[in-house]
């Protein structure tokens, strides 16, 4: 019972792709197709990035992630924060669970928010990639541009919220990587 | 070769780590594979339903909707598309230069790389079990706010304003 509860949300999309052939067959193909190509990226990638999680939180000391990335670390830490989420690679859901672990070990919340936007957009891989398919100019300028939204944004999002809110956050994260 | 990097570099730590502790890398194995289970339902849920979106969603049909004659209205439209797709980037970028190709304006596609790599609206639900509501939907406004910006400034580089 526990487990239909935890898997309905894919249940539902399972069911969403059978109507899809209903419908049109040629778009439930293309969706099963997508669904297939991106199954197999996941189990391609997300192994790895567990398994460096579980590394991270087993060898990396509290001490050390605060020194680096906690209240203190100023603007070392957000250089940090910015390296790893860039040396990323991954989907972005790749990136919460090791922003949890990072949160356990005492990072800054803000810190942890440029991890995530490191992540999401200024990844060296995903650069190189642009900027053979879609020139120099227009990637610089949209690096360049990333750079300062994920600062404004981190920025942002942390005065947003007050103290009690990003404790609970902090709880769930020690819950979620136990 | 990004894959073959990972891979190299999480077997190598293992092996370190194996060779200094072997009870602390089973224990990171028995947290890497627990994070893992505890969210797999969401992944799944989440890969299925962006097939969905995207067999709805073609390039042919996006093209036509962000042309470099289309303005803000446009801008709007791309970042939406972007917003709520989320396409691996060794895709997105090819058909993003194909969509230039076939007529879509700079501005445009600015806006629809950047809501795709920032904002993540079928991925919701993942973020909010590690980050909470508040803080998920208030990255993700941003940051959809922020696509306009990186319009604008694209906008400015490429000439089209």
């Amino acid at each position: 019972m526990n487990l239909i509860k935890r898997y309905m949300f894919f249940l539902i999309t399972i069911i969403a792709i059978g109507i899809l052939f209903f419908i049109s067959k040629d778009a439930g193909v293309s969706a099963l197709n997508t669904t297939m190509y991106s199954f197999k990226e996941m189990i391609l990638i997300i192994p790895p990035i567990f398994i460096l999680l579980g590394l991270l939180d087993v060898w990396v000391p509290r001490e050390t992630m605060i020194k680096y990335m906690g209240e203190e670390a100023g603007l070392k830490g957000i250089a940090l924060a910015i390296f790893l989420g860039s040396a990323a690679a991954g989907p972005l859901y790749g990136a919460f669970p090791i922003a949890a672990v990072f949160m356990k070990k005492g990072a800054k919340f803000s810190n942890v928010l440029i991890f995530i936007g490191a992540w999401s957009t200024t990844k060296i891989p995903m650069f190189l990639f642009e900027l053979s398919s879609l020139g120099a100019e227009f990637a610089l300028t949209r690096l360049a541009m990333s750079l300062i939204g994920i600062l404004f944004i981190a920025y942002i999002v942390n005065r947003l919220m007050d103290e009690k809110e990003i404790r609970l956050i902090y709880d769930n994260a020690n819950n979620l990587s136990k | 070769m990004q894959n073959l990097i990972l891979y190299s570099v999480t077997i190598i730590l293992i092996l370190l780590s194996f060779l200094k502790d072997k009870a602390k890398t089973k224990k990171a194995m028995m947290k890497a594979w627990k994070a893992f289970d505890n969210i797999l339902p969401q992944f799944l849920g989440v890969i299925t339903l962006v097939g969905i979106i995207l067999s709805i969603l073609n390039p042919k049909m996006i093209s036509g909707i962000i042309g470099s004659s289309s303005g803000w209205l446009g801008v709007i439209m791309a970042s939406v598309i972007g917003a709520i797709t989320l396409i691996p980037g060794f895709i997105a970028f090819p058909t993003a230069a194909m969509l230039l190709n076939s007529g879509a304006g700079y501005m445009q596609i600015g806006a629809f790389i950047s809501a795709l790599m920032m904002v993540g609206v079928v991925t919701l639900p993942v973020e909010i079990k590690y980050f909470g509501k508040k803080t998920t939907l208030v990255r993700n406004i941003l940051a959809f706010v922020f696509s306009f910006a990186v319009a604008f400034v694209i906008g400015k580089v490429a000439g089209e304003l």
